[in-house]
């Protein structure tokens, strides 16, 4: 298939992966928000979900101080911000428009509605009167924008590079997210150990059932580990478990198949890049990665799947050379 | 100006024998019924994404550049004997374009024949000297050729079909055609059990026939591409939809690269050789290398391997010789010269500014006339006399005046009506027809084409961009 559809594709999936992921933070954050916490720890949080963007400055220098309201305003309808839900949708939309004519008219048709459909929101001020059920309506788009794409499409080149679009932009994601949400009370659980751990257990209890939330974790957490919630395992759940779908092991499976499926002249070093992201979360074990320290792990994890895009669109989108 | 030919009323109380049924189910609808479809049409069109882009426009809300063509409900019914005969018409008069774009850049007979002027060719803008001597497969130049008709009232009240003006370039519009159809058969499936109506959703698979009938001789199993200028064109939608169809690549200029006398495209897996070029980029864009040097919409070389005849571009680069209204005049004479035939369909009577006479003629009697541009399209400088205050006519004689070759002159055409679902309810509306004939091993098309309305009352104007807007074409099968 021709690189620039197959780019359009990749990017496509990988923009309407990004708008579900920050609805997912956002409606984390807004539900958090409605308990009853200090203005400082609400405060955190929405810093936080600025800092996994790398929009603090961005958000600084236009908005100016940290509230609910305007930072829901700026990560919602804002169109200057490239991370914004607006922004999202409308590149997957664009992205799909472009090369509508390789997706099945469901997967097009679906694209353009939730298009039309979130405008149509965005006028009514639905994310302001009903932030929750606006969230829950960005994830629903993108659950059917992925089944319509598995349910209709020939499973092709441009099947497999829309895979590869929302797994490697989810890995990504989930990385971000819980590096910051680790982040935040690292100290306590996994730093230095100052033995201050004395935070009640109420925080635990919610800030880990936050992040679980956040990505659909909570009731798997339960069935897999049938357990109370410990930061440890809820950090196993999320990088190593290859069951849990929104974990970096699950995204990285999906990667690496995907990826052998389109695999041309030029892309073997991608591929073993890939090939070894995966071994290392399918062999890894969680109290080695929490030894090393967690955001160590993170950081690295996140440059690994930067270079990991970077060499897939050198060998695969970026045209090659005449 | 007589009064115009109405397609279904031929009295006030008499409905015309091929609307009777239509008419009879019309009036059965209640009128809410009728409006509840139009906005269910409006919803689906936008959902399906079948929009043409405005240039520098933006919606009140802001929301881009998107705009639907407006779609008629009632559909514009053409009888088979009517269609018969059209369809004869149209494919003598392609044949005979075809031979004379062939003659003009070969041995041009028709020239040394007394019958069209040489320097009507040669001073010819359209005219591309890069194509003398260059031979295309099956001599066919122009593959998709959408040729405007309309009907006008005779003094005895009967209708004759005439020729407009044939767009032989890249003419655009089937995939309204196409779509039209679905939503008509989707919003009032009962219709279509009740009437024969003769199906079009063929059209795609007789394009790709055309398509690989005239690929590079050599090839035995070509790889067909649209080549469109962008999704921001006006008609991306239509070049995204035919792609799909046909099931072929929709490519853009930076997608194609020429190496060693062949076009590539370039794909995940590397290059991959292109035979055929269904290009929606005029010829001025094709090839940086041979005509506009600041075009990104071509492919540099591109010229070079086609001269070589190692791809086919469709339309052949150079069919606008064809088509340019200065040439037009002459198309009666071409279907007698190449073909030895009397033309079936009718040219409009054509005063061309450039003789002496025809001017004095057309400067006496602009309030009556249609002046075009020669080289326009789209509606844009022209005069409609009748429906031009004296002001506009007396500008309008001065710029006639200072540029005289460049405008050719008709009588204003009394465009059929065809009742039409408008705010104040069922009303009578201007319409053209443009049917897309397609030219390879074979002439073929699908029945009917694109109708097009005038929305404003009284307007003859048909074009989506001056408010025009489409309807269901249904030629019904004898």
């Amino acid at each position: 298939m021709l690189s620039r559809t197959a780019d359009h594709l990749y990017w496509m999936a990988r923009y309407m992966e990004r708008a579900e992921n920050t609805a997912r933070m956002l409606d984390v954050n807004y539900q958090t928000s409605l308990l009853p916490q200090s203005a400082d720890a609400a405060e955190n949080g929405w810093k936080g979900l600025l800092s996994i963007s790398e929009l603090t400055e961005d958000y600084a220098s236009r908005y100016g101080a940290v509230t609910d309201r305007k930072i829901m305003d700026y990560m919602v309808g804002d169109e200057r911000n490239p991370s914004s839900i607006y922004s999202c949708l409308m590149a997957a939309r664009e992205n799909a428009r472009a090369v509508r004519g390789t997706l099945t008219t469901e997967v097009w048709e679906t694209q353009n509605q939730t298009w039309l459909e979130f405008q149509r929101m965005l006028r009514n001020k639905s994310f302001q009167k009903d932030p929750g059920e606006s969230f829950e309506w960005v994830k629903f788009r993108s659950h059917l924008s992925r089944g319509v794409t598995v349910g209709t499409m020939l499973q092709d080149e441009a099947f497999h590079f829309l895979r590869i679009g929302s797994f490697l932009e989810r890995a990504d994601n989930t990385a971000r997210m819980l590096d910051v949400k680790f982040h935040a009370v690292e100290s306590e659980f996994f730093g230095t150990g100052n033995g201050q751990a004395t935070k009640d257990q109420e925080f635990d209890f919610y800030h880990w059932s936050a992040i679980l939330r956040s990505v659909s974790g909570f009731e798997v957490y339960r069935k897999a580990y049938r357990n109370v919630i410990r930061p440890e395992k809820v950090a196993e759940l999320l990088i190593l478990r290859a069951d849990m779908p929104r974990s970096l092991a699950a995204c990285m499976d999906e990667v690496v198949s995907n990826l052998h499926h389109v695999a041309n002249e030029q892309s073997g070093e991608t591929l073993r890049r890939a090939g070894r992201l995966q071994a290392d979360l399918k062999f890894g074990r969680i109290d080695e990665i929490l030894a090393t320290g967690l955001h160590a792990f993170l950081t690295q994890f996140l440059d690994r799947v930067g270079t990991l895009g970077i060499g897939i669109s050198r060998d695969f989108l970026v045209p090659v050379a005449a | 100006m007589t009064a115009s030919f109405d397609e279904m009323q031929a009295s006030r109380e008499d409905v015309r024998e091929h609307y009777r049924l239509y008419d009879r189910w019309l009036s059965q609808q209640p009128g809410d019924v009728m409006r509840s479809r139009r906005e269910e049409a409006e919803m689906i069109f936008r959902r399906v994404g079948i929009t043409f882009a405005v240039y520098g426009a933006k919606d009140e809300d802001g929301s881009g550049t998107e705009r639907l063509i407006p779609f008629d409900l009632i559909p514009r019914v053409i009888p088979a004997h009517e269609w018969a005969e059209m369809e004869k018409g149209l494919v003598q008069r392609v044949t005979a374009l075809n031979r004379f774009i062939h003659d003009v850049y070969h041995g041009q007979d028709i020239i040394r024949a007394g019958i069209v002027p040489g320097d009507q060719i040669f001073k010819n803008a359209q005219f591309r000297p890069e194509m003398m001597g260059v031979d295309v497969p099956e001599r066919v130049y122009s593959h998709i050729s959408g040729i405007d008709i309309v009907r006008a009232a005779n003094p005895d009240g009967s209708g004759s079909y005439y020729v407009l003006e044939d767009n032989l370039r890249v003419p655009s519009g089937v995939s309204y055609m196409l779509e039209n159809r679905k939503m008509m058969m989707r919003l009032f499936p009962e219709l279509f059990s009740q009437h024969r109506v003769a199906p079009v959703a063929h059209y795609p698979d007789l394009l790709l026939e055309t398509l690989r009938g005239v690929a590079p001789a050599a090839v035995n199993d070509p790889t067909v591409v649209v080549l469109t200028p962008g999704m921001y064109n006006s008609a991306y939608f239509e070049h995204a939809f035919l792609a799909q169809q046909m099931g072929v690549e929709l490519v853009e200029g930076q997608d194609l690269f020429v190496r060693d006398n062949f076009v590539y495209m370039r794909t995940t897996q590397g290059p991959k050789r292109v035979d055929v070029i269904y290009r929606r980029v005029d010829d001025d864009f094709l090839d940086p290398l041979a005509f506009r040097p600041d075009s990104t919409l071509g492919c540099a070389g591109l010229l070079s391997v086609y001269r070589a005849g190692n791809v086919t571009l469709s339309n052949a680069i150079g069919t606008g010789i064809a088509d340019d209204k200065s040439i037009y005049p002459y198309v009666p004479k071409m279907i007698e010269f190449y073909l030895g035939e009397k033309p079936i369909l009718n040219n409009v009577p054509t005063y061309q500014c450039r003789e002496e006479e025809d001017l004095k003629y057309v400067l006496d009697h602009l309030p009556e006339l249609v002046v075009k541009e020669v080289h326009g399209a789209g509606g844009y400088g022209m005069l409609v006399g009748p429906a031009s205050t004296k002001e506009e006519i007396a500008d309008f004689r001065k710029v006639l005046i200072a540029n005289a070759a460049g405008y050719i002159a008709q009588p204003t055409l009394a465009l059929s009506t065809c009742p039409t679902f408008v705010d104040s309810g069922i009303a009578p509306r201007h319409i053209d027809l443009r049917p897309f004939v397609l030219s390879g091993k074979d002439v073929q098309m699908v029945p009917g084409g694109l109708t097009r309305v005038a929305l404003k009352e009284g307007s003859l104007v048909v074009n989506s961009s001056q408010g025009g807007g489409t309807k269901d074409t249904w030629v019904l099968e004898a």
